[in-house]
């Protein structure tokens, strides 16, 4: 019985690999044929539930171990399962605020019907080259499909068509794709220590292959690989040192492109790093991977901190919160023990859920206050309660406050890093991260309840309950996710059990 | 390389070696010519003879390894380094009608010195990956990764928005030549969305500099200052 249970689950979850990767290639479809419309923009919503479900079907399937795939091509295990879920959540999330946002942008005039329709076939790209790049079984594909973000969101981060969004785009374009470029050098190392290692005869870039001969491949040129795709796939992380695009191009992006981009584009190029570390530790000293990684994870939130302290700009306060989150993602896959995974994953997808919450509500803050400086919006709480409260609740659950899932992911991976005799790192992290508090919170304070520049509200709030009702979803999720252990918990275990080594 | 009397290797391999050599040698010339030109025409002609010399590699690599799958892929690099992207570039360079880089951040005889510095920080990159597998492509590796090297340089110190791009281009033809020298190419599917992925990024780029033109009157990139914190 639990054997047929099982084949219709395997069934189900093989069909879960191919439509959240057409469902978003037909939304783009529509939307470049018929340009911007209400049915159009709620067909994005639809591909984004279609990655949803994909990801809890191929959940169900390979909770057990299993793979499952397709052709030669596409692969899912748990890992992959997991990041569906992140991808299909955020994506949710942003594409439902999204609706309202381009409608909004359109009745000001921000947008022209051009603009929202390049917006409605983009989004839906982006979507499928994020998919793509977590069912790749090849290490190759992985890597173009990452590159293809860069080229679909560079006319998303330029969407306003401003002097500042322009500059934002050139320096994104420019350092993602020499970032991503050295990662293409790694991963052509990586192929040539196969080749010499006789790796299936003439070499393979398949993830599954190259884990399972991992301890042939050379450590020398090895080393230079990993350093390589660590700094390439770090770019696109948002890691330091070639950071530097992320605070221009999260701030200049329309609010739901920067919850997609910051949610889950950051965390794609993380499971990069997770899947490249398995191969990484078989091959060489574990340590060396482990220093690397460190590094990067402590500069990272080391500078997330303190930029986070004279921030004036509330836009580019998410954006450097999500370069702190990276770095304590990162310190979880250097750590990389089974427990350090499990609880990175759910972190990702605690960060996803909650920087959605915050981009998307932040644009509804700039749409009504006309400005993204902290010290132009004051009071927020008595004037417009409702959006000031969700974005309040959001900043919460950022802090790593309870009961939302990131308490919880913070905990788990202060754990498993001390488990591992990485005490002192979770103190210096520890540290960083109550200067990370104090800050957000002292400016979070003076947004929400400070004393009032100008009390006059000029317009009334634009949007309403409709505009907030995927914010507190996101918030709703959160929550349960972070109380109610059960659905995930067997998951993540499956998908440590994949990246986790220890 | 001097062989020892009686062991005469074929003359075929001999060729090989040598063509392989001299390749690889002016790869490297036309990226350091790159570093030492200023007018931008002049650069984009450099890239061409680049992107042929790329193609040139890939056709030997198939000539000595017999695979018709390398000749596909010479044919595709000369279509898309040779010809596609010298197109896109000089359609940049006709629409702004700047014709050579402003004051460059660094000057020529600093420059050059600065590439032969790289070109030393390439070998001692490249010793572990010609050590696992000598041979005369592996032996080449040095020569790719300077190239890499130098479009890194002239990404940074160049401030035309073109010469970012060129500086991009010569990196990625740099990182090119390492994988025809270690791996006789990455797998086809690989290489076709490396291609793509290179053709999307430049038109992306191309599309920029015309607005940044239209915006700022210039495709100066110390334009670029508004957003700091």
């Amino acid at each position: 019985m639990s054997g047929v249970l099982h084949d219709t689950a395997v069934a189900a979850g093989t069909a879960a690999l191919a439509a959240p990767l057409l469902a978003p290639l037909a939304a783009a479809a529509a939307a470049g044929l018929v340009g911007w419309r209400r049915a159009v923009a709620w067909s994005a919503v639809a591909a984004a539930a279609v990655i949803l479900t994909g990801g809890v079907l191929a959940g169900m399937a390979t909770i057990d171990g299993s793979v499952l795939r397709i052709g030669g091509m596409l692969r899912a295990d748990a890992l992959s399962a997991v990041m569906l879920l992140v991808i299909g959540a955020v994506a949710v999330i942003a594409t439902w605020a999204g609706v309202s946002y381009i409608e909004q942008e359109l009745a000001t005039g921000h947008t022209d019907a051009r603009g929202a329709r390049r917006y409605a076939v983009l989004v839906p790209l982006f979507l499928a080259a994020m998919v793509l790049a977590v069912l790749a079984s090849n290490l190759g594909v992985l890597w173009a499909a990452v590159e293809a973000t860069t080229i679909v969101t560079a006319f998303l981060v330029g969407h306003r068509g401003t002097r500042a969004s322009l500059e934002a785009t050139w320096k994104y374009v420019i350092i993602c794709s020499v970032g991503i470029a050295l990662a293409y050098l790694g991963t052509v190392l990586v192929y040539y220590a196969s080749q010499q290692a006789g790796v299936d005869g003439h070499g393979s870039l398949d993830w599954a292959v190259l884990v399972s001969h991992g301890d042939q491949l050379d450590p020398g040129v090895m080393r230079v690989a990993v350093a390589l795709l660590v700094l390439g796939f770090g770019t696109k992380a948002g890691l330091v040192p070639m950071h530097s695009w992320l605070p221009d191009a999260h701030s200049q992006a329309p609010a739901p492109v920067s919850a997609l981009m910051s949610g889950v584009l950051l965390s794609v190029a993380v499971y990069a790093l997770l899947r490249y570390r398995v191969i990484a530790v078989a091959a060489l000293d574990p340590r060396f991977v482990r220093t690397l990684l460190l590094a990067v994870a402590l500069a990272s939130l080391a500078l997330a901190a303190s930029m986070l302290l004279a921030q004036r700009d509330y836009k580019r306060l998410l954006a450097y919160s999500s370069i702190e989150h990276m770095g304590l993602v990162v310190l979880g896959v250097a750590v990389g023990t089974p427990l350090a995974v499990a609880a990175l994953l759910l972190h990702i997808l605690g960060h996803g859920l909650g920087k959605a919450v915050l981009f998307c509500g932040s644009g509804q803050i700039l749409a009504a206050e006309g400005s993204t400086q902290i010290a132009d919006v004051r009071g927020l709480l008595t004037r417009r309660p409702l959006l000031a409260g969700t974005f309040a609740l959001g900043l919460a659950a950022l802090l790593g406050l309870p009961p939302f899932s990131l308490f919880v992911s913070e905990l788990a991976l202060a754990r498993a890093a001390a488990t591992a005799g990485l005490g002192w790192a979770v103190a210096v992290a520890l540290a960083l991260l109550l200067v990370v508090f104090v800050a957000v919170a002292a400016h979070a304070a003076g947004m929400l309840v400070g004393g009032a520049a100008g009390q006059s509200t000029p317009d009334p709030p634009p949007g309403g309950a409709a505009a907030v009702a995927p914010l507190v979803t996101g918030l709703v999720v959160l929550a349960v996710i972070g109380m109610l252990a059960w659905p995930l918990e067997q998951l993540l275990s499956a998908a440590a059990a994949i990246a986790g080594t220890s | 390389m001097d062989h020892s009397i009686g062991l005469r290797p074929p003359v075929s391999e001999t060729v090989y070696v040598q063509t392989l050599n001299l390749i690889c040698g002016a790869l490297l010339l036309a990226a350091v010519l790159i570093l030492w030109r200023r007018e931008l025409a002049a650069i984009v002609r450099l890239l061409v003879v680049q992107g042929v010399l790329l193609a040139a590699l890939a056709a030997l690599l198939g000539a000595r390894e017999g695979s018709s799958e390398l000749y596909a892929v010479a044919a595709g690099v000369l279509a898309l380094k040779a010809v596609v992207l010298p197109a896109v570039l000089r359609r940049v360079l006709r629409d702004t009608g700047e014709v050579r880089e402003t004051e460059p951040l660094v000057n020529v005889a600093a420059s050059l010195l600065a590439g032969a510095l790289l070109t030393l920080l390439a070998y001692a990159v490249s010793r572990p990956l010609v050590a696992l597998a000598p041979s005369p492509a592996t032996q080449a590796l040095p020569v790719a990764l300077a190239v890499m090297f130098l479009g890194f340089f002239v990404l940074v110190t160049r401030r035309r928005a073109l010469s970012q791009v060129v500086g991009f281009l010569l990196m990625d033809n740099g990182i090119t030549a390492t994988a025809f020298l270690a791996t006789s190419g990455v797998p086809l599917i690989v290489e076709l969305g490396v291609s793509l992925d290179l053709l999307l990024v430049v038109l992306v780029l191309q599309v920029l500099t015309a607005r940044m033109r239209l915006t700022f009157g210039r495709t100066d990139l110390d334009e670029l200052r508004e957003l700091r914190d």
